[in-house]
């Protein structure tokens, strides 16, 4: 019989005919001290993929009070049956580092400094920035007279580190503003 | 991949070339050790002796850029030594199949040459057809100018000699390789290859990998247990990524991108949709139109009606063979063609090649939008070493994004198969998901549009664009939904309701759907298959590592791709122990098949490869830009003067741009006699900018370093740990030395050449740890793909007098 490792510890759990370890003259005492205190007893358990190579192994990060205390590889994911590389294995810290990007930030024309902006200020400024240069560089006909409706001057570069959702939009909105030139990790 | 991750353990043989599986795809050697200790031979052809070479049975080294070559010679044995599957050969290849008159090779060129456009007329290369538009086959394999005759006329020339000169591989290294891969051409055998950017990054690289599928057809193993071609994707989200298509020359669900030469919608339908004459083709593209008017449905909402072309005029065009790829859009940036962009979760400025002319270009943006969990040499680029800022007029916005773990969505792996993340935290700080960024901007252009007006403002204000990003929404957008009261097999839907599968899919406007590949990936029935966790499975899937009921897999949970030629015209598996899919009691069991047809034997079948207009695996592929056939072609930069198998130097179709910027080194230039290719680590992600931030990952791989043959060290003076400059006709790039057999030099055209090998993860945004690798490299681009040529230029190598950009 095989058993995933849910299945194993309801099974485990509800079975009162399952002869326990302390049945068996094993004094449980220390263990159960240990577990209460490990990081993860009462946390709940979510399940991500992680982001780096396309093998997508499974990590589950296990959340205690809104605050993720620790992640490790999914031991029933068929994939990688809970083992993880090096990367993998950092999602954690790597997660929940202080290295990461806080605030948006902005860097005005010749500019020697980052500036703290919030998100709405940014959004707006991006949007004008992208209207006022497909009102300018859309080109509704080539040479020859055909109707080619592209925005040459404007790009999209990135990414395969979004979600299959994400780039639906992304794509979506990029031929609605006429962009071509449009490209990311796939043909790297 | 055509299969799938667990399915490696299935092979009976495993080929590993152009991919350092171990330390790139660690998982995925899980599988290969599986197939291993279950008998298999695990092969390793790669310049470099690495952690798969040492787990591998044998590794080869070989020179970059000769892969064709080495894989021409297998070709050769193949056929030489009548390993091949006849069977499958005769009946599901097109090796029967009679090429036309017009088709010839001569001298490294195909017919059709056009030297000035450089370019190729492929319609030199077609079949012959009989009277009714049908193909002539000769199932014989006689007729001179049948594909498996012309097959083995091309390659007659890969004899082992010009091979092992070529690739620097000794003869009886090449025929170990060949032995063994070859003994899976039978029923009972199977062999898999596995592959990466190894073999994407030359200026062949589709050639290299055409080379792999033309063995594998050969063999037999295609669509079989422990099969395939395995294109281990690199990134995350690769494989969505690519079908949901950030790319410049297609849309999604692999569909053509409009270009000017089709002005309506009704000229591209005619234009893209395939007419097969032979009712035993299915041709399956035939079904385009349906798909595609799903996706303009899907765009537009109620304004894309079948009256107006569902707003296909609305859309961008491309310029007929124009290329709108990175190669191209870095050099109109160099030219001051571009005004601004959107630059998220990559690092150009690191990853892609010729880094110091990039690093130039971008500084002629006007405006530019970046979104990243961290800075990076891309959206700091402004102030990078040597540039003073107050030069530089780059408007920058800098977006802080939500980590995996921090929102929730699909991603696509490899083996193709759809798979659902789930948010743990709320983001960090003020960072938010890419998707809040495109519907908070897309939400504020089209009210802008709306307000002011501006040119061609419908193709904003129209789209049926999310106000607010709702990953659950989106992905059931994009499996499709019924836009009014259906009927489909029997059962109502209503409007709004989730298409079941895409043959549900119309082009009258009653359905739309983002992406018809992931059709029946969420309905009604079931729900969100991405999400589903269940182990269960017949014996026969269990036999295999089947798991259909965990996730979901594109197309229709088809877990191994073209699986109706692992059977014989009865439906018989040819491999009994190791069965994909079986005809039994008037049904197929095992895998979802390739369409529900019966066998070929009952007349009412289809030919296997249902995605090829004519049904046969392409043994002969008519629609590449360099050749029907592989051919070897020397690397761009090149150690050698000579090309043993013809007159033509280089690929004749190779793309390139000009400027004073893009210098190429020229054939067996004295300045740079070494050979240099890059690859990652297993620490670091790709350029690095995510994992130099991560303190134990840097600890574990703090520094760039260059391998190196003991043999090189002692020619330069150079020892393990020194500080050296590698310096090609682009730039200077800082490293440590690490002298290592792991490097060794190849004999090649009867003399010594060296490679030297470097990572190009590190970055001066992480100070002390070295600076781009890429400022080495040239950008010159496959002619099918424009992937550039990073795993093959030439350099030279010294000890350095003092280091800058390395801590000491």
């Amino acid at each position: 019989m095989k058993l995933d490792r849910r299945s194993f510890i309801k099974l485990a759990g509800s079975s009162a005919a399952c002869l326990t370890l302390g049945q068996l003259g094993v004094s449980l005492a220390p263990v159960k001290a240990y577990a209460s205190g490990i990081k993860i007893s009462g946390a709940k358990e979510v399940v991500t993929v992680c982001p780096f190579c396309s093998v997508s192994c499974h990590v589950i990060g296990h959340v205690k009070d809104g605050k993720l205390v620790n992640a490790e590889g999914d031991p029933d994911y068929p994939i990688n049956e809970g083992a993880l590389c090096a990367k993998g294995a950092a999602m954690f810290s790597m997660t929940t580092g202080k290295h990461r990007l806080q605030k948006p930030l902005y860097r005005a024309p010749y500019s020697d400094k980052w500036e703290e902006k919030d998100w709405d200020w940014m959004l707006d400024r991006i949007a004008r920035r992208i209207k006022d240069t497909r009102d300018k560089d859309l080109i509704l006909k080539n040479e020859k007279g055909d109707t080619v409706n592209r925005l040459e001057s404007m790009f999209l570069l990135g990414t395969s580190h979004a979600g299959n959702e994400e780039c639906a939009i992304a794509h979506q909105a990029m031929r609605s503003l006429g962009v071509v030139h449009m490209d990311h990790q796939a043909r790297i | 991949m055509t299969n799938h991750w667990i399915d490696i353990k299935n092979a009976d043989s495993i080929l590993i070339m152009g991919s350092n599986a171990a330390e790139h795809h660690p998982i995925s050697f899980k599988w290969v050790l599986k197939a291993k200790d279950a008998g298999a031979t695990v092969m390793h052809v790669d310049p470099k002796f690495s952690r798969t070479s040492a787990r591998s049975d044998f590794h080869v080294p070989l020179r970059s850029g000769t892969d064709i070559a080495f894989l021409g010679g297998m070709i050769k044995y193949i056929l030489d030594n009548e390993k091949y599957f006849k069977e499958y050969v005769v009946e599901y290849t097109n090796a029967a199949l009679v090429v036309g008159k017009e088709f010839g090779f001569k001298d490294g060129l195909f017919t059709g040459y056009d030297p000035k456009t450089r370019t190729y007329d492929k319609s030199k290369w077609g079949f012959e057809m009989d009277a009714n538009g049908v193909p002539k086959r000769d199932k014989s394999l006689k007729n001179p100018r049948c594909v498996l005759q012309l097959m083995r006329k091309h390659y007659s020339r890969y004899g082992v000699d010009a091979v092992s000169a070529t690739t620097g591989v000794p003869a009886k290294d090449l025929l170990k390789v060949y032995e063994n891969f070859a003994a899976t051409g039978r029923g009972d055998k199977a062999g898999t290859v596995m592959y990466a950017l190894g073999w994407t990054q030359h200026t062949v690289g589709v050639q290299n990998i055409r080379s792999a599928g033309i063995i594998q057809l050969l063999l037999g193993n295609i669509g079989v247990a422990g099969g395939g071609i395995n294109a281990l994707r690199g990134e995350p989200n690769v494989q969505g990524s690519t079908d949901h298509t950030l790319l410049y020359h297609i849309i999604p669900g692999y569909m053509a991108m409009p270009h000017n030469g089709w002005q309506t919608y009704d000229e591209y339908v005619k234009g893209n949709t395939p007419v097969s004459k032979d009712p035993m083709s299915a041709n399956w593209w035939q079904h385009k139109p349906k798909y595609f008017a799903s996706l303009l449905k899907a765009w537009y909402g109620d304004h894309a009606t079948k009256e107006n072309g569902f707003c296909y005029e609305l859309l961008p065009k491309i310029e007929k063979g124009g290329d709108y790829s990175y190669l191209f859009l870095f050099d109109r940036m160099y030219r001051g063609k571009i005004r601004g962009g959107i630059i998220i979760g990559l690092n150009p400025m690191n990853s892609v090649p010729n880094s110091n002319k990039l690093r130039k270009a971008l500084d002629n943006l006007e405006w530019l939008v970046t979104s990243e969990l961290h800075h990076s040499e891309t959206t700091d680029n402004w102030h990078r070493p040597g540039v003073d800022p107050k030069k530089v007029k780059t408007e920058v916005f800098l977006l802080p994004s939500a980590h995996r773990l921090e929102k929730e969505g699909s991603v696509t792996n490899s083996g193709r198969w759809l798979l659902w993340h789930y948010k743990a935290v709320e983001p960090a700080f003020e960072a938010k998901p890419f998707g809040d960024m495109f519907c908070g901007f897309m939400g504020r252009v089209k009210k802008l549009y709306a307000k002011e007006g501006g040119k061609l403002p419908e193709a904003v204000t129209w789209l049926d664009y999310p106000e607010k990003y709702d990953p659950d929404d989106l992905c059931a957008r994009i499996n499709g939904r019924f836009t009014k009261d259906t009927e489909f097999k029997g059962k109502m839907y209503k409007k709004g309701q989730q298409v079941p599968t895409f043959t549900a899919l119309k082009d009258d406007g009653s359905t739309m759907s983002l992406n018809w590949l992931y059709a029946g990936s969420y309905t009604e029935e079931d729900g969100n298959k991405a999400k589903r966790r269940s182990t269960e499975q017949t014996e026969m899937q269990k036999n295999i590592g089947l798991y259909p009921k965990w996730a979901w897999c594109w197309p229709v949970n088809r877990r191994i791709l073209y699986n109706r030629a692992s059977v014989d015209l009865n439906g018989k598996p040819y491999n009994k122990a190791k069965a994909v899919i079986e005809w039994k009691d008037g049904k197929w069991v095992g895998d979802v098949p390739d369409g529900g047809w019966p066998p070929m034997a009952t007349g009412k079948g289809r030919y296997p490869f249902i995605m090829h207009k004519h049904g046969f695996g392409q043994l002969f592929g008519p629609g590449r830009q360099d050749g029907p056939f592989s051919e070897h072609y020397e690397p761009v930069e090149t150690p050698v003067t000579k090309n043993l198998f013809s007159g033509q130097l280089n690929s004749p179709v190779y793309k390139f741009v000009s400027s004073d910027m893009d210098k190429l080194c020229k054939p067996a230039d004295p300045k740079y006699p070494v050979v240099l290719t890059t690859y990652s680590v297993t620490e670091h992600w790709c350029g690095g900018g995510e994992t130099r931030n991560i303190p134990n990952l840097l600890e574990a791989e703090p520094q760039l370093y260059v391998e190196m043959s003991p043999e090189l060290a002692k020619e330069k003076g150079i020892n393990n740990g020194d500080g050296v400059v590698v310096e090609s006709i682009r730039g200077r790039v800082e490293a440590i030395a690490m002298v290592t057999v792991r490097m060794r030099p190849f004999k090649v055209h009867g003399r010594v050449i060296h490679e030297i090998g470097m990572p190009f993860c590190f970055g001066w945004t992480t100070p002390g740890t070295g600076d781009s690798t890429n400022r080495l490299t040239p950008f010159v681009g496959d002619p099918n793909t424009t992937i550039p040529e990073f795993k093959a230029c030439c350099v030279n190598i010294r000890k350095a007098d003092k280091l800058t950009e390395l801590a000491t």
